[in-house]
C-alpha cells in the first residue's frame, strides 16, 4: 500500500469523488489557485476549472449558506472552512439551517453538504486559530461529525462523506497532515459510526479521535515499555454517529476507561462520552471513569503555556498510569 | 426605474392574481382569528398589505425559478404556487402540513413548487438563495431565484455577504426587500444610514430599483425587469417594494406603540388591494358583482383549508425525534 500524506489522502479522496460525481464542487476561501490554507485542494483548479473549484469572499456564515442551497438544488458541495475557529462565524447556517432542514421542512429533502476544517493546536497559532470544536456542533442534532486520525481514515471517511446525504462537518488534524500512513488506492470509503481499535490492550481502554488517537498510541506504547500497562486505543473515527456499542465492548473487556479530548474539558465530548458509558457498561467498571481534556481557558501562542493547555502524551500516559492501579 | 416594457399581463391573468392577492389577505386575516380562538398555537406574522409584492414577484417566475421567504412567508408561498390546505395544515401543527407539522408558521418549505423555505431567523434565507442560485449557474439552467426579506434583514451580515458573493459571481438572482418601514417596532430610518435600501445596491455594483410595492403591475413589471437581467447572465438585481403592514409584527403586538394611528390611515388610503380593484374595474375587468362573487369564492376556499387542516391528523408522537437524518 502507498504511503502518504494525510493531507494528499484528503486530496485522493476529493480528487476520486470529482471525477466520479459530477455534482461534487469545491467552495471555499483560497482553496483555488492558494490551494487552501493548509494546501488539501493545491492542483484541484487546475484539474477542474473554476466552476468546480471556487475562491470565495470571507463571508464564513455565507458560505455554509451557499453549500447548503446548492445542496438543496442537486449538488453535492465541499465548502472549507479555513481554520475551526472560523465556524464560530458560521453557526448560524450551520446550526440553524443545514442541520436543521431535512427535520424542520418535514423530510422533503436532504442538505448533502459536507463542511470541511482544519482543527487542533500544537502549532502555537493562538487563541483564535487553535481549537477543537467538535463539542459545539455534536450538541446540534442533524448534523454528522467525522475526525480522521489516520492517512487511510482521512480518505476513506471524506468519501463517505461526500456520499452522505446529511450535513457532515469534517474535522481534519491540522497537526495532522504531514503525518504519513498507509493509504488504499481507489474506491477505500470508511463507514461512518464504526470505532476502530487503534491499539490493542486488556487493562484499560483509551477512547479518542483526530489527532489524540496518536497521542494516546504514543503513550500507551510508553506505559507497556516501562510499566507492561497494556492499554487499548480506541478511534471513534466519527462522533456522530457514535459508536456507542464499540466503546460499551471495550469498556466491558477492559473495566477501565479514558477519554482523550483536545477540546476544553466542561461540556466536552468527553463528558458525554462518559455518561453513555454509564449507561451503557456502568457494571463492568472497575474504576473510575478518567478523562484528559484541553484545559478550560483559551489556548495560548507561547509554546510553554499550549503544551500545558492542551492534552499530551505524557499528561495521557500518567493519567493511565493512575487508572490503571486504581 | 427604466421603462422597459414588460410582458403584459392577459386580463384572466391580471384577474387571478387579483384573486391571488385576496387569498393571501383572507388566509392571513383568517390565522389571525384562529389564533384568537385558540385553535392555532405558536406564532405567525401576517403579510396583510404586502401582498402585491409577493403576487407581482412571483408572477413574474415560472415553475422551475426558486424563492426564498422570510418568517412573514405565507404570501410568498401561496404566491408561488403552494397549497392553502398544506400551508393551514401546517400552521396547525399537523402531518398534513408541508413540514409535517415540524415546522409551523416560520419553516415552511414547498420544493415541489421552487419555494425554497421560509424562514426564522432574520436574514438566514438570504445566503440559502444565493447557494441555490449558484447551483443553476453551475449547470447554465435558464432558471432564476428570487430573496424575499424585510428591510431589517438589511443589519445582518448575512444580508452583505450573500447580496456580495451573487453580485461579485453575477448568479441569477433577485433580492427582493420588502419594505414595511418596521423590524418589529424599529424604524428602519432609526437604524439604516441610507434613505432607501436599494441604495445599497451602489456599493455591490448592481442595480438597485425602487418600486411602490402596493401596486402589483409596478412589482410584475420591476420584477420582469430584473429576472429577465438574471436570466441573461447579467447577474443581481436588489428591489425595494416600498410597502406597509396593515397589522401588528405578529399576533401578540395588537397596540402599535410604535407607530401612529395616521400613518395607517395614510397607508390603508394606499391599500394593495384597493389599488388593483380600482384599476380592474377602470379597465372594465370588475364589477360590484364580480368583485362580491371573487371574494366570495376566496372565503370559501380558506374555509376549505381550515377543514381540512382541522380534519388532519396529529403527527405520530413516536415520531418526535426520526427524521433528523435522512437515509435512516
Ligand atoms: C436572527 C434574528 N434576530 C431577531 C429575530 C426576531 N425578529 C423576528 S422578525 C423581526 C423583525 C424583522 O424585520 P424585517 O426583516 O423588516 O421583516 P418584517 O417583520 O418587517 O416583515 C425580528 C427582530 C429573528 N427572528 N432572527
Amino acid at each position: 500500500m502507498p504511503q502518504m500524506y494525510y493531507s494528499h489522502a484528503l486530496r485522493e479522496a476529493l480528487i476520486h469523488e470529482m471525477d466520479r460525481d459530477e455534482r461534487v464542487l469545491l467552495i471555499g476561501e483560497d482553496i483555488a489557485a492558494y490551494g487552501g490554507a493548509f494546501k488539501v485542494t493545491s492542483g484541484l483548479l487546475e484539474r477542474y476549472g473554476p466552476r468546480r473549484v471556487r475562491d470565495t469572499p470571507i463571508s464564513e456564515n455565507t458560505l455554509v449558506g451557499l453549500g447548503t442551497g446548492a445542496a438543496l438544488m442537486g449538488l453535492r458541495p465541499v465548502v472549507e472552512i479555513m481554520f475551526m475557529d472560523f465556524i464560530a462565524l458560521a453557526m448560524d447556517q450551520l446550526v440553524n439551517h443545514a442541520a436543521k432542514f431535512f427535520y424542520m421542512y418535514g423530510q422533503q429533502r436532504p442538505v448533502p453538504l459536507v463542511v470541511r476544517t482544519p482543527a487542533g493546536g500544537g502549532r502555537g497559532y493562538g487563541p483564535t486559530h487553535s481549537q477543537s470544536l467538535e463539542a459545539w456542533l455534536m450538541h446540534s442534532p442533524g448534523l454528522k461529525i467525522a475526525c480522521p486520525a489516520t492517512p487511510a481514515d482521512a480518505k476513506g471517511l471524506l468519501l463517505t462523506a461526500m456520499r452522505d446525504d446529511n450535513p457532515v462537518l469534517f474535522v481534519e488534524g491540522k497537526l495532522l497532515y504531514q503525518e504519513q500512513g498507509e493509504v488504499p488506492a481507489g474506491d477505500c470509503a470508511v463507514p461512518f459510526g464504526q470505532a476502530r481499535e487503534a491499539r490493542a490492550g486488556s487493562d484499560l481502554t483509551i477512547i479518542a479521535w483526530s489527532r489524540m488517537v496518536g497521542e494516546a498510541v504514543i503513550a500507551a506504547d510508553a506505559l507497556a515499555a516501562q510499566h507492561g500497562i497494556e492499554a487499548q486505543v480506541l478511534d471513534l473515527r466519527t462522533l456522530v454517529p457514535l459508536d456507542v456499542e464499540s466503546i460499551a465492548a471495550a469498556v466491558a473487556a477492559t473495566g477501565r476507561a479514558m477519554i482523550v479530548e483536545e477540546g476544553p474539558t466542561t461540556c466536552g465530548v468527553a463528558a458525554e462520552i462518559g455518561f453513555r458509558i454509564f449507561e451503557t457498561a456502568f457494571e463492568y467498571l472497575d474504576a473510575p471513569l478518567q478523562r484528559v481534556c484541553g484545559l478550560d481557558a483559551p489556548i495560548p501562542c507561547a509554546g510553554a503555556l499550549e503544551q500545558v493547555v492542551l492534552p499530551e502524551r505524557s499528561r495521557i500516559a500518567s493519567a493511565a498510569y493512575r487508572l490503571a492501579n486504581a | 426605474m427604466s421603462a422597459a416594457p414588460s410582458p403584459a399581463l392577459t386580463s384572466p391573468d391580471r384577474l387571478r392574481l387579483y384573486r391571488q392577492m385576496h387569498l393571501v389577505r383572507r388566509f392571513d386575516e383568517r390565522v389571525m382569528e384562529l389564533f384568537g380562538q385558540g385553535l392555532i398555537k405558536g406564532t405567525a406574522h401576517a403579510c396583510c398589505g404586502q401582498e402585491a409584492s409577493a403576487v407581482g414577484v412571483c408572477a413574474a417566475l415560472g415553475p422551475h425559478d426558486q424563492v426564498s421567504s422570510t418568517h412573514r412567508g405565507h404570501g410568498h408561498l401561496i404566491a408561488k404556487g403552494g397549497c392553502v390546505d398544506r400551508l393551514m395544515a401546517e400552521l396547525f401543527g399537523k402531518e398534513t402540513g408541508y413540514s409535517r407539522g415540524r415546522g409551523g408558521s416560520q419553516h415552511v418549505a414547498a420544493y415541489e413548487v421552487g419555494f425554497l423555505g421560509s424562514n426564522g431567523i432574520t436574514a438566514g434565507g438570504l445566503p440559502i438563495a444565493t447557494g441555490a442560485a449558484l447551483a443553476i449557474a453551475h449547470r447554465q439552467e435558464p432558471h432564476v431565484v428570487v430573496a424575499f426579506f424585510g428591510e431589517g434583514a438589511t443589519g445582518q451580515g448575512a444580508f452583505h455577504e450573500a447580496v456580495n458573493l451573487g453580485a461579485a459571481w453575477k448568479l441569477p438572482i433577485v433580492y427582493v426587500c420588502e419594505n414595511n418601514l418596521y423590524a418589529m417596532g424599529t424604524v428602519i430610518s432609526q437604524t439604516s444610514p441610507v434613505p432607501h435600501v436599494a441604495d445599497r445596491a451602489q456599493g455591490y455594483g448592481i442595480p438597485g430599483v425602487v418600486v411602490d410595492g402596493n401596486d402589483l403591475d409596478a412589482v410584475y413589471a420591476a420584477t420582469v425587469e430584473a429576472v429577465t437581467r438574471a436570466r441573461a447572465g447579467a447577474g443581481p438585481s436588489l428591489l425595494e417594494c416600498k410597502t406597509y403592514r396593515i397589522y401588528g409584527h405578529s399576533k401578540g403586538d395588537s397596540e402599535r406603540v410604535y407607530r401612529t394611528r395616521a400613518e395607517e390611515a395614510t397607508w390603508a388610503a394606499h391599500d394593495p388591494l384597493v389599488l388593483a380593484a380600482a384599476r380592474l374595474r377602470a379597465d372594465g375587468l370588475l364589477d360590484d358583482a364580480s368583485d362580491a362573487a371573487l371574494v366570495a369564492a376566496v372565503y370559501d376556499r380558506i374555509e376549505q383549508a381550515v377543514e381540512f387542516a382541522k380534519t388532519s391528523p396529529d403527527p405520530d408522537p413516536a415520531a418526535a425525534a426520526t427524521g433528523v437524518f435522512a437515509g435512516e
